[in-house]
C-alpha cells in the first residue's frame, strides 16, 4: 500500500482494530515471546508457565520431536537428535565452526550452510530455528486466543547479512510476518531507555550464550541512535563452558576418545558449575563418562583464569566500538548488561573496571530482549497512540565488492545508518568486454578471502565499448533490516542487473513455499480462508487511508487522478463481497500503484510543513 | 559516491515545492544556510525530525509499498546528514558546489613540507610497539586536524577561495586515510 499517512506516523488507519504483534528474543541458549498486554510489555508464559524455554529441539526415533524443556530431558541418552545452540550455525558453513569436533551433533558439510543428521534426516539451521520460532508463536496465539499480525525478531548486533537472512528465512517458515529484524542490544536499550526514562549516551554490553554485541547509543526523547557497534558472533557463554570443559579434561588427563554422550553430559556439567560459580567460590566438578570417574575441585579464581582471553577479547570489542563513536569512557553515562552470561562476576568486574562505574543490572538481563522487542512490534502494527519511539540503527560490518587481485573495494562502511544506499562507479578493463561479473563480500579486512562472501551475480548485454569506456554504478542499498540488495547498470547504455541478496546457500523463496506445504508451521490453518481475511483487511485499510488522505489533500491531484482513484475505489468495493482473493488484492496493488505519487506529493508536503513550523522555535 | 536516481517516482512536477527531491542540495534539505561552519547540534536535531517522518518504520502499518517508498526518503535524508556531518566531506562538497571540485585522483600536486610530514609519520607509526607510542602521534595528528580545518572553513566563509579550500581538503583526505592506518595499528596492539 503505497499511501503514506503524514498525520498519524505509527498509527493504524483505523483505530479500533487492534493487531497483535510480538517481540520475539532467538537465543543461542533459550528463546522469549513477549507482548504489550494492557499497555505493559510482558513475556508470556507457555502452557508449563515457562517464559524462558531452552533453544533445543530433540527429534524423536519413529517421529515427533519436543522442543524446549521436553527436548533436553534425555539430551544425554541421544545426544545426536538433541539439536542446541543452533543459533551459532545461523548462516554458516562447517569450516566457520569452531571446536567442531567436541560438539556432539552430526554436523555435515554443505555449500554455504552446514547441516544437521538427525533421525529425520538431514536438518538445516533454519528449519530448526523455525521449529522454536513456531513454538513461541503458538505460546501466543494462546495467551491472546487469535491470530498473530507479526513479529519483530531479535538478532545479534554483530550479526552479517548471510545470518540475517537466515533468521528471516526461519521466521518465515514458522507462519510468522516478520515486521522488523532488531538488534539485541537495540532492543534492549529500548527496554531499559523507556523504563528509566534515560537521556544521553549509553553503552549496551550484551553477552549472551553464543553472541557478544557492544552498542553504543544515544537516547533523546524517545529516539534511540546507534553510534557504533562492534562485537563477535561466535563468543558467549558456551565458550566459557568450553573452556572449563577442555582445562578439566585436561588437568585430568583424559585421554580416551569421548563418545557424543560423554560430550553432552561434560558441556551440561561444566555450563552447571560454571553457573554456581557467580554465587559460590568453590564448587566440584563431578561426572561419570563412559569410561571414567571425573571428579575435580574448581574455585571462582581458576575458573576467572582460565576465562581470561575471553573477557579480553570483549573489553578489546568495547574499546574498538568507542572508537568508532569517537567516544572516551567519560562519555559514557551507563553501561546496560544484557544476556544471561553478564551474571559472572568477572565479567562485571571488568566493566566497571573499563568504564570506572558500576552497570546497570537492574533489568533481567534474560527478558530485556524481548520486552524492548515487543514493544517495537507494538509501534509497528500501528497499535501504540501519537509519536512514539523512532530507532536509527547502524550496520555492523562493511560491505564491498571484489576488485582486480582480489582485494576488496569498500562500498558502505560498518557503522553507517540505515538505511542507506551508496554507489561507486567502476569500468570494464577489456576491450569490448559484454559482461561483468560481481562478487558482493562483507567484513573489514583488505583482501577478498578475509572476508564474507554474500553473493556472486553477472551485468550482461553491455555495448562492446573500448577498455575503461563503460561506466558501470553498483548501488549498495540496505533497509532498515539491514538486509542488502545491490544493482548494477551500465550508465550509457542503460542495461541493469539487480540482485536481493540471498546468500548462496539461503533458501529461495521456493524452497520455503515448499516447506510450508510440507507444513508443520501452518498445518492447523485453512490457508485459503486466511488469505480472504487478509486480503479484504488490507483493501478496506487501503481504501480508509486513501478517503481520509483525500479529504484534507485533494487540491495536491488532478481531476483525472481523482476520477481514477475513486473509479478503483468502487471496483474494490464490489469485489469485497466475491470470496476471490487474488481480485481483491490485484485490484488493491491496483489502487497502491495509483496512489504512489499522491503519496509523494503528501510527503513532501508533509516534511515541509513539518520543518516550517520547526524552523520558528531553532531560531 | 551519490547514488542518483533513488526515487522511484518523479517528483518534479509537483505542484508544491519539493522539500526532499533529488535537485535539492544537503544544505536546502536540512534548511541550513550553505555554508562551511555550521551548528551541528542543529543538523542532528533535524536530521532526527526528518528521520522521524520517512523512516521506513512510521508507516510498516501501512504495507511493505509505503514503507518502501518512504525508505528512498530516508535514505537519502541519511546520505546528506552524513555529509554535512563530517567536516571534510561537507568542506568537498561546498567546493563541488561552487565549481571546484577535488579530483582526488587526477590532481595529485600536494606541498612539499606536507608530504615529507606525512611521510615521517607514516615511519613513525610502522616503528611503533606499544599504544603509549600510538598516543604521542595522535595528538600530533590531532592537531594537524584542527589546523586545516580551521584553514579551510576559514578559506571558505571569509575568502569565498574554493581553490584553496580544495586543496586543504585533498590535505585533510590524507591525514584522514593516515588515521584510519592509525585505527587499525591500534586494533591490532589491543589484540595481540
Amino acid at each position: 500500500m503505497a499511501l503514506l499517512q503524514i498525520s498519524e506516523p505509527g498509527q493504524a488507519p483505523n483505530p479500533h482494530e487492534r493487531r497483535i504483534a510480538i517481540g520475539i528474543d532467538l537465543g543461542t541458549t533459550h528463546s522469549l515471546v513477549a507482548s504489550v498486554r494492557n499497555s505493559i510489555a510482558e513475556c508470556l508464559p507457555n502452557e508449563a508457565g515457562e517464559v524462558m524455554i531452552p533453544s533445543a529441539v530433540r527429534y524423536l526415533e519413529g517421529g515427533g520431536r519436543q522442543i524446549g524443556t521436553q527436548a533436553l530431558v534425555n539430551r544425554h541418552l541421544d545426544p545426536v537428535n538433541t539439536v542446541v545452540s543452533v543459533k551459532r550455525f545461523m548462516g554458516r558453513g562447517l569450516k566457520d565452526i569452531k571446536n567442531s569436533e567436541d560438539i556432539p551433533l552430526h554436523l555435515i558439510d554443505k555449500p554455504g550452510m552446514l547441516a544437521i543428521k538427525t533421525c529425520h534426516g538431514e536438518k538445516s539451521p533454519v528449519e530448526i530455528s523455525a521449529e522454536i520460532l513456531a513454538t513461541l508463536r503458538y505460546t501466543a496465539q494462546d495467551t491472546f486466543d487469535d491470530d498473530i499480525y507479526g513479529a519483530v525478531i531479535t538478532v545479534p548486533a554483530y550479526f552479517d547479512d548471510a545470518q540475517r537472512q537466515a533468521t528471516k528465512d526461519a521466521a518465515q517458515l514458522a507462519g510468522l510476518h516478520v515486521l522488523r529484524l532488531i538488534n539485541e542490544p537495540t532492543a534492549a536499550a529500548i527496554a531499559y531507555g523507556l523504563e528509566n526514562a534515560s537521556e544521553g549516551t549509553y553503552a549496551v554490553f550484551d553477552l549472551g550464550g553464543g553472541t557478544f554485541d557492544i552498542s553504543i547509543l544515544n537516547l533523546t526523547k524517545g529516539v534511540f541512535e546507534v553510534l557504533a557497534t562492534g562485537g563477535d558472533s561466535h563468543l558467549g557463554g558456551d565458550d566459557f563452558d568450553h573452556a572449563l570443559m577442555s582445562a578439566v579434561l585436561k588437568d585430568q588427563n583424559v585421554i580416551q576418545s569421548l563418545s557424543d554422550s560423554d560430550k553432552a553430559i561434560l558441556i551440561s556439567q561444566a555450563r552447571l558449575v560454571k553457573e554456581q560459580l557467580s554465587t559460590s567460590s568453590d564448587v566440584t566438578f563431578e561426572v561419570q563418562l563412559s569410561g571414567q570417574f571425573i571428579k575435580a575441585d574448581i574455585t571462582r579464581d581458576y575458573f576467572q583464569s582460565i576465562t581470561k582471553p575471553l573477557i579480553d577479547r570483549t573489553i578489546g570489542c568495547v574499546k574498538k566500538a568507542l572508537r568508532d563513536a569517537s567516544l572516551k569512557v567519560a562519555d559514557i553515562k551507563g553501561v546496560v548488561m544484557v544476556g544471561g552470561s553478564t551474571r559472572m562476576p568477572q565479567v562485571q568486574a571488568a566493566v566497571k573496571e573499563l568504564f570506572n562505574q558500576e552497570p546497570l543490572i537492574n533489568l533481567n538481563p534474560d527478558e530485556v530482549v524481548a520486552i524492548g522487542a515487543a514493544i517495537q512490534a507494538e509501534q509497528l502494527a500501528g497499535n501504540s497512540q501519537g509519536e512514539g519511539l523512532l530507532l536509527l540503527d547502524v550496520i555492523p560490518l562493511s560491505l564491498g565488492i571484489e576488485t582486480m587481485g582480489g582485494l576488496v573495494e569498500r562500498i558502505v562502511p560498518r557503522n553507517q545508518t540505515i538505511p542507506t544506499a551508496m554507489a561507486q562507479d567502476f569500468t570494464t578493463y577489456k576491450d569490448g568486454q559484454t559482461a561483468l561479473s560481481l562478487h558482493v563480500v562483507q567484513g573489514e579486512r583488505d583482501m577478498v578471502v578475509d572476508c564474507r562472501s554474500l553473493a556472486r551475480f553477472e551485468l550482461k548485454g553491455i555495448p562492446p565499448m573500448a577498455a575503461g569506456a563503460a561506466r558501470i554504478r553498483v548501488t549498495f542499498t540496505v533497509d532498515a533490516d539491514g538486509l542488502l540488495s545491490v544493482e548494477a547498470k551500465e550508465l550509457l547504455s542503460e542495461v541493469v542487473a539487480k540482485i536481493e541478496v540471498k546468500p548462496s546457500y539461503g533458501l529461495s523463496d521456493d524452497d520455503i513455499a515448499n516447506m510450508l506445504k510440507d507444513g508443520f508451521a501452518t498445518a492447523q490453518e485453512d490457508k485459503i480462508s486466511r488469505a480472504l481475511a487478509e486480503a479484504r483487511v488490507d483493501a478496506d485499510r487501503l481504501i480508509l487511508a486513501t478517503q481520509s488522505a483525500m479529504q484534507s489533500d485533494a487540491d495536491l491531484l488532478s481531476q483525472d487522478e481523482l476520477g481514477k482513484i475513486q473509479d478503483i475505489i468502487s471496483k474494490i468495493q464490489n469485489s469485497l463481497q466475491s470470496n476471490d482473493y487474488a481480485l481483491i488484492e490485484a485490484l488493491t496493488n491496483d489502487l497502491a500503484h495509483q496512489t504512489e505519487h499522491f503519496a509523494a506529493k503528501r510527503m513532501n508536503r508533509g516534511i515541509q510543513k513539518a520543518l516550517s513550523g520547526k524552523k520558528l522555535d531553532s531560531l | 559516491m551519490v547514488a542518483e536516481n533513488l526515487l522511484e517516482f518523479d517528483v518534479s512536477q509537483n505542484t508544491v515545492p519539493a522539500v526532499i527531491d533529488l535537485q535539492s542540495n544537503d544544505f536546502e534539505l536540512f534548511q541550513l544556510t550553505q555554508q562551511a561552519d555550521i551548528d551541528i547540534d542543529l543538523l542532528s536535531r533535524r536530521w532526527k525530525e526528518l528521520q522521524a517522518m520517512t523512516h521506513p518504520d512510521r508507516f510498516s502499518s501501512q504495507g511493505d509499498k509505503a514503507a518502501r517508498i518512504a525508505m528512498q526518503y530516508s535514505i537519502r535524508v541519511n546520505e546528506a546528514y552524513k555529509r554535512l556531518k563530517s567536516p571534510l566531506t561537507r568542506f568537498a562538497y561546498l567546493c563541488e558546489l561552487h565549481g571546484a571540485p577535488i579530483d582526488a585522483e587526477s590532481n595529485t600536486s600536494m606541498d612539499v613540507e606536507f608530504l615529507s610530514q606525512q611521510m615521517q609519520w607514516r615511519e613513525a607509526l610502522e616503528d611503533s610497539n606499544s599504544l603509549s607510542d600510538i598516543v604521542v602521534l595522535q595528538n600530533e595528528v590531532d592537531e594537524l586536524k584542527v589546523r586545516l580545518s580551521d584553514n579551510c572553513l576559514n578559506a571558505i566563509d571569509q575568502q569565498c577561495d574554493y581553490v584553496s579550500a580544495s586543496k586543504i581538503v585533498r590535505s585533510m583526505m590524507f591525514v584522514e586515510k593516515f588515521q584510519h592506518d592509525i585505527d587499525k595499528k591500534i586494533d591490532l596492539l589491543e589484540r595481540s
